[in-house]
């Protein structure tokens, strides 16, 4: 067991030890020779105006997230439901109880779409 | 305190050095992708694509990578200083991890300590879901540094980029959950072993949902790992260069590190879920090991995703979400009912 998922944390550590490596590679070789317009955020060459981080985010993204956490977790249920699908006792059973699950949740996409959170203007 | 014995440890040092070789190879990977995809481009559009440096630009690569190391870093004023650093590795990390679950062959005898080794870091009996769990993951590496730049067109290419990889997600859950059905196990050994004999038995093959559910694969891979033509969190048209316009030298490479590794890993699970992994596509038995198939198969796929980045123009945003929730997700629910009826 775990044996099985050791491997993720080492791989990980790797990873990042060998990103690191590299960051602190190029924080040797670099130049530095910074000054006022250069770090500046890019506008096309203007002055910036504003702050980019001060929350004017269209609603649309966050409605498209919401969506994501329904379907998302019904993948999730489809999982298990997919291994056991040839499962001789059980197979009629659990593809009609499927049908159902899936045609609420068609209802749910078709709501969404009715009501416009699909579209993107 | 329990003592770990011999083989336990054999097996940890094992784990250890096949894990440090995979990143070894995907670390290094970069270099030829890239000459490739210059070249690819190249002949694509007629040109001769990088010629100078070295024979047939061969070292092209290399003196990118010099010039990416030499490059000063750049971290705007208004920037978060903390994300603006940890956001590359929050992208490149979870790439990289996709690789301890991929198989790349049966095992195989090594010869000089005459021990059989698996050809896989981890087989994991949850595969498939903990591929699509953390490859989600490297979303936070590009909202975050979109969001850390404290440029408009960062923070917007970093929206655009959540929303497009999650709307897509749902469709590779999907399909995901059609290679399942059609092998009825996560483990990707197993899906792989599923695919055995010849060619008719790739799940690809498997008439008439198995070209739909590559299909729908393949679309959603192509928006998840943000090439054309789904590129729109690096419009360069309307967004300059997307989450990572304020990125600069090593950083910017592990951004495009990243990019790489992921194209890597969707070819190989493209390959893994639906043309038999290390599979022979003939029933006969040839001289040719596994791991070659393994190879060819994935070549062919990224070659498969350059040719595609530069045949297609790419599509506006409203288009893009278009696809991702009113075609593909009404197919997927369409075909997982007929491969549930088929296979029951």
């Amino acid at each position: 067991m775990l044996l099985t998922y050791l491997p993720i944390l080492i791989m990980i550590g790797v990873a990042s030890a060998m990103a690191i490596g590299a960051l602190v590679m190029s924080f040797i070789f670099q130049p530095r020779n910074p000054y006022a317009s250069k770090n500046s955020p890019w506008e096309c060459g203007m002055e910036p105006v504003g702050d980019a981080n001060e929350g004017h985010v269209r609603i649309h993204f966050f409605i498209i997230a919401m969506l994501f956490v329904i379907f998302d977790v019904e993948t999730l249920f489809l999982f298990p439901w997919a291994v056991l699908l040839t499962e001789k006792s059980l197979s009629t059973f659990i593809f009609v109880e499927m049908i159902i699950f899936i045609v609420v949740l068609a209802i749910g996409l078709v709501y969404a779409w009715v009501k416009g959170a699909l579209e993107w203007v | 305190m329990m003592i770990p014995d011999i083989s336990t440890v054999l097996e940890v040092v094992l784990i250890a050095v096949k894990v440090v070789v995979v990143t070894m190879i995907l670390f290094g990977l970069p270099l030829p992708l890239t000459w490739l995809e210059r070249k690819v481009a190249g002949h694509i559009q007629v040109r001769l694509g990088p010629w100078r440096v070295g024979p047939h630009g061969l070292l092209q690569p290399f003196a990118d990578m010099i010039k990416l190391l030499m490059k000063e870093d750049i971290v705007p004023d208004r920037a978060d200083k903390f994300l603006f650093t940890i956001a590359p590795l929050l992208a490149m990390v979870p790439a990289f991890a996709v690789f301890v679950a991929i198989p790349f062959g049966e095992n195989i005898m090594l010869p000089v300590i005459n021990k059989e080794v698996s050809l896989y870091i981890a087989d994991m009996n949850v595969g498939i879901l903990y591929i699509l769990a953390i490859s989600g993951l490297g979303i936070y590496g590009i909202i975050l540094g979109g969001w850390a730049s404290n440029s408009k067109y960062s923070l917007i290419g970093g929206l655009r980029s959540s929303a497009q990889m999650i709307s897509y997600e749902i469709s590779i859950s999907f399909a995901a959950i059609g290679v399942v059905m059609l092998s009825n196990s996560l483990s990707l050994v197993e899906i792989v072993k599923s695919q055995g004999g010849s060619l008719l038995h790739w799940n690809f093959f498997y008439l008439p949902v198995g070209p739909v559910w590559c299909a729908i694969f393949i679309i959603g891979s192509l928006a998840e790992i943000n090439r054309i033509p789904f590129d729109l969190p690096e419009d360069e048209g309307t967004l300059g260069a997307g989450f990572h316009t304020e990125y600069s030298g090593m950083k910017f490479a592990l951004f495009m590190l990243a990019e790489y590794v992921a194209m890597v890993s969707v070819s190989v699970l493209t390959v893994i879920l639906f043309f038999g992994g290390w599979n022979s596509p003939l029933p006969v038995p040839l001289p040719i090991p596994p791991i070659f198939w393994f190879v060819a198969k994935v070549v062919f796929f990224i070659y498969f995703f350059m040719w595609v980045r530069f045949t297609l123009p790419r599509y506006r945003y409203d288009q893009l979400m278009t696809i991702g929730w009113k075609i593909l997700i009404p197919v997927s629910l369409v075909t997982i009912l007929i491969t549930g009826f088929m296979r029951i």
